[in-house]
Parts: C-alpha cells; sequence; structure tokens
C-alpha cells in the first residue's frame, strides 16, 4: 500500500498528556487508503478517540506525525479535508435542522441559494425530508444524528471522523443507522474513520478493523474483512461474519491479556463477556 | 398566548396584590382598634388607607398643579429614560467586558477583584463624582444619572457573561475547530448564542437594578424631574400627606416591573431553546 496515496497516515504516532503523565497512544502505525471504512476498536481508555482527534488535529500528539490527504493533519483541517460526527449529535439548540446542516457552509461563505439547495439534497441522503424547519429538541437521538452525519457530509470533505456515533443509540436504530451510513458510504465514496465499542458493528461495516489495547494504547492488530459488498442484513448471517468477529475479539483478548499482566485486571474483561452480536 | 392563557397569567399576582391590600387594611384596623404601640404607632401617617393613596392619585399634586398621577407619569417618563440609556449602556459595556476577560485568563485574575470590589462601593459615593466629572464637561444631567445607574448594571452582565461564553459544549468547540472556524466565528456563532440564557438570567436584574440605580442616582445630581426627585419632595411633606408618597412609591415599583417585562419578552423572541432549558 502506497502511503503517498493513503487519506490518513500515521507515523509513530504518540500521546503523552501532561496531567498525571497517562500515555494514551504508543507508536501507532496506520496507513488508510481512499475509499476505505476502517474502524477503531478496543477498550475503554485505548486512546482510539484520542486518536480520531490527532487525525482531525483536535489533539497534537507528542511524538511522530499524522498526515491527512499528504498534508500534515494541521493543513487538513484548515483546508477542510474532513468532517466529525460525534457520540452525541452536538446540534445547536438555537437553530433549526436546515440551519444546523448548513452551519459549515455558512463558514465557508456559500450565498444563500446554494445552501438551502445542498440542505435539501442533504436531507434527502439522510431521510429527514420535511423535517428542515424542525429545532434539535424535537428529534429523537436517531434523527439528530443523521442531522449530524448531514452536516458532517455538507462540504463533501475526503474524510469522515466518526466517534462512536451510534453509541448512544438503541439497538434498532443503530442497526437501522449501520445500513444508511453503508449507503451513504457507497454513494458518497467517502473515506471513513469508525471509533466503535461493538465488535458486531465494526466488523459489519468495515473494509478493515484496527484492534487497539489500553496502557498504553496501541495498535494490537488489524483484522481485513473480507465480506462482500454491499453488505446487507443477511451479512450478519454469514458463516464469515461470525469467523471475523471472533478474530477480532481473540485480538482484543490478547491485547488485553498483555494490559492485564502488567497491571491489575479490570472492567475490560467483562467488557467483552457483555458485548452481545 | 390565548386570552384564557394570558387571562390566568395575570389573575395570580392580581389576587396576591388584593389579599396584601386585605392584610394591610386588617392590620390598620386591628392596630387601631387594640391602640398598637409596638412596632409604631398605626394611625392615617403610618399607614394611610390603601384607597386614600389611590385616590392620591386623583388630586392636584400642589395647590393649582397638575394631578398628582400627571406628576408621577411625567416623573416616571424622565426616570425610565436615565434608567433605559443606563441599562443600554451598561449592558453593553458589561458584556463587552465579559468577552474581553473570557478571552485572556491573566485579564480575568487581574481585573475580576476589582470589578466584585466595584459594586461594594456604595452607589452614593460614587454618584458626585461622575455629576463633577459629567456635568463639567457641559453633558446633560440625566446621562449623569444614567452612566450612574450602569454602573449597577454592568457587573451582573459581566459576570453572567462570562459564565454563558464558557458553557459552550466542549465538543462543539472542537466541531467549529475541524470547520476552521477562526475565534471571531467562535465567538458569535456558537459562544455568544449559548451564552444567551446566562445573559438574558443577568439583564433580568440589571433591568430592576437599572431603575434604581436612575432613581438614586437623582438625588446628589440635583435633578427635579425624576422619580428621584418626587421622593425627595414628597419625603419633606410627608406628615401632611404621607399618600403621595406612597403614591410615588408604586409608580417607581410599576415602572421596575415595566422594564424586567420588557427583557422578559425580548428573551421570549430571541432565545430559542429546547422548553426544559427555558425554566
Amino acid at each position: 500500500m502506497s502511503a503517498e496515496r493513503a487519506v490518513v497516515s500515521l507515523r509513530g504516532v504518540s500521546k503523552v498528556f501532561e496531567k498525571g503523565g497517562v500515555v494514551a497512544l504508543e507508536e501507532i502505525e496506520l496507513a488508510i487508503q481512499p475509499g476505505e471504512l476502517v474502524s477503531l476498536i478496543g477498550p475503554s481508555g485505548c486512546g482510539k478517540s484520542t486518536l480520531l482527534r490527532v487525525i482531525g488535529d483536535l489533539v497534537q500528539p507528542s511524538a511522530g506525525e499524522a498526515r491527512v490527504n499528504g498534508k500534515t493533519a494541521h493543513q487538513a483541517r484548515l483546508d477542510r479535508d474532513y468532517g466529525i460526527v460525534f457520540q452525541d449529535a452536538v446540534l445547536y439548540d438555537w437553530r433549526n435542522v436546515g440551519k444546523n446542516i448548513s452551519l459549515p457552509l455558512e463558514l465557508l461563505g456559500w450565498d444563500r441559494g446554494r445552501r438551502a439547495a445542498r440542505v435539501r439534497e442533504l436531507l434527502e441522503l439522510v431521510e429527514l425530508t420535511g423535517f428542515e424547519s424542525h429545532h434539535p429538541w424535537q428529534l429523537s437521538g436517531g434523527m439528530q444524528q443523521r442531522v449530524s452525519i448531514a452536516r458532517a457530509l455538507s462540504f463533501e470533505p475526503p474524510l469522515l471522523l466518526m466517534d462512536e456515533p451510534f453509541g448512544a443509540l438503541d439497538e434498532m436504530t443503530r442497526e437501522r443507522l449501520n445500513m444508511e451510513l453503508l449507503r451513504i458510504w457507497e454513494t458518497s465514496g467517502t473515506t471513513i474513520v469508525f471509533v466503535t465499542h461493538s465488535i458486531a458493528e465494526a466488523v459489519f461495516l468495515s473494509t478493515r478493523v484496527a484492534v487497539m489495547s489500553a496502557r498504553p494504547g496501541r495498535i494490537a492488530g488489524v483484522v481485513d474483512v473480507d465480506l462482500p459488498q454491499p453488505r446487507t442484513a443477511e451479512t450478519r448471517e454469514q458463516p464469515r461474519f461470525f469467523e471475523l468477529v471472533t478474530a477480532v475479539r481473540d485480538r482484543l483478548r490478547a491485547g488485553e491479556d498483555s494490559a492485564a499482566s502488567a497491571e491489575e485486571p479490570s472492567e475490560e474483561n467483562l467488557y467483552v463477556a457483555e458485548e452481545r452480536l | 398566548m390565548s386570552l384564557r392563557v394570558a387571562s390566568s397569567r395575570v389573575a395570580g399576582p392580581v389576587a396576591v396584590l388584593l389579599v396584601l391590600g386585605a392584610l394591610w387594611e386588617s392590620y390598620r384596623w386591628l392596630g387601631e382598634r387594640l391602640e398598637l404601640r409596638w412596632p409604631f404607632p398605626v394611625n392615617g401617617r403610618t399607614m394611610p388607607h390603601t384607597w386614600d393613596i389611590l385616590a392620591q392619585f386623583f388630586e392636584p399634586s400642589r395647590r393649582n398643579g397638575p394631578l398628582l398621577i400627571e406628576t408621577l407619569a411625567d416623573a416616571a417618563l424622565f426616570t425610565a429614560r436615565e434608567a433605559l440609556a443606563g441599562f443600554l449602556l451598561g449592558a453593553a459595556v458589561g458584556f463587552a467586558i465579559g468577552v474581553v476577560l473570557h478571552h485572556s485568563s491573566v485579564l480575568q485574575r487581574g481585573f475580576l477583584p476589582y470589578i466584585v470590589a466595584s459594586q461594594t462601593i456604595p452607589i452614593l459615593a460614587i454618584a458626585p463624582m461622575v455629576v463633577v466629572w459629567l456635568g463639567g464637561r457641559g453633558a446633560p444631567g440625566w446621562l449623569s444619572v444614567a452612566v450612574i445607574a450602569a454602573y449597577l448594571t454592568f457587573f451582573p452582565v459581566t459576570i453572567n457573561t462570562l459564565r454563558g461564553l464558557g458553557s459552550a459544549d466542549p465538543r462543539a468547540i472542537e466541531l467549529m475547530r475541524s470547520y476552521a472556524a477562526g475565534g471571531w466565528a467562535i465567538l458569535w456563532k456558537l459562544k455568544v448564542p449559548a451564552s444567551l440564557p446566562y445573559l438574558f438570567a443577568a439583564l433580568r436584574v440589571s433591568a430592576t437594578a437599572s431603575v434604581v440605580g436612575a432613581i438614586i442616582g437623582e438625588l446628589p445630581s440635583s435633578i427635579q424631574d425624576g422619580l428621584g426627585g418626587a421622593i425627595i419632595n414628597f419625603n419633606q411633606y410627608y406628615v401632611t400627606s404621607p399618600e403621595s408618597l406612597w403614591a410615588t412609591n408604586i409608580v417607581a415599583a410599576l415602572l421596575g416591573i415595566c422594564f424586567f417585562l420588557a427583557v422578559l419578552a425580548t428573551e421570549r423572541i430571541v432565545v430559542r431553546r429546547a422548553p426544559v432549558h427555558t425554566a
């Protein structure tokens, strides 16, 4: 894989938080090619959200380098090369749905007519046509998250960063939004980096799953997901799906054992046991 | 708002007013029957009848002069102008100070103690200096009073602007940074809208404070045309006509309530927030 073409290229990225000297990330090496959907999965405190923020130039690495589209992460942020979606929708209460979606476009200086046309396209994409003048508190959690995805896609960034975007939603909504995300990914051709807690979600969505271990945060292994595209509801029932889930889980366990031998056993052992399919 | 909702909003305060009036008159009646001496002797001078106070509005304020209600309405308008100018000035200055201090923790640490200290100095000690400084430059008297009112108004606005600007969700700030938004855009598109509930809480306090500030500010400025002048004037005639001072107090209270309601109405229009946040 060529590092030049990579949308995201992480080389020796480490992050030590000054407070308490916690090593959040250590020597992360990862390259993500155009059109990939790569999941970062790992126990709480493995630094997966921090890694996402390093890519987005929202957190500065202590060592190493993050490059996006062949530029420094900083330059990529200034060039608006990525959109970001958080676990909570983070919508502005004082703006209606349409104005929330068009916020980045306002900052880009688009005129009113062009913004309105783009908002209509995006509402259609996330299946929220007719909700343009609703306010955020009038929407369900799933609808709010779709607005937040539409906002991140509004200026057609080549990269989408998602930090446990469906983590706060119920299982049904989550599965439906997984399907929608795949549809959006296929139609937009955007490269996606997706942070999640859920093994099943990571395997179902991704082209590759990067498994992380905690203390210090490292990439314990990368699992290639060779399930056929496009993924459908049946994908979750294929034997290969279960094999890959097991492979990811084994990687997580291996990462945990090495961390657990260094430190006391923690609640992270329970985490894998609780993980449902 | 439907007529029924509106009337039910008004009904509560009106009922309380009637109860308070009834309590006042009951105490007056009992006090006179029992010849109470403590805490004060009850009579027409210490506790004029409510209906006498109301009737006083329609008596001439001085011999062959206009009715008291006309005099007080003119005075209230005069004071309202001072208070409004002071409120706007204080709100603008208070907000600007809040924005500056928000962006510099050095300035915040350095200045905040003195901003707090400014409010411990009684306004009566500040007023003469303001009158001398501004009056000496030929500024109209009401402007000095407005500045004195602003001195009371700015403080809650500064404190709540600081709190409000800091209340923006940290992820919302990350979001703005992800759009490569500069400090100015983050301030106006995110932090200021997020601070509005805090700002309006302060403005509600400041609205009534500016009326008090204007009335007190009139005293050392020897301005006769406002409610402060009326209070001083009727104070001198309290023994012969206590009802006039009570009537003036009612007008001053009404003016404060009007200011408060005006801020409330503006808040309803400006602040778009989830219903749970508006409480």
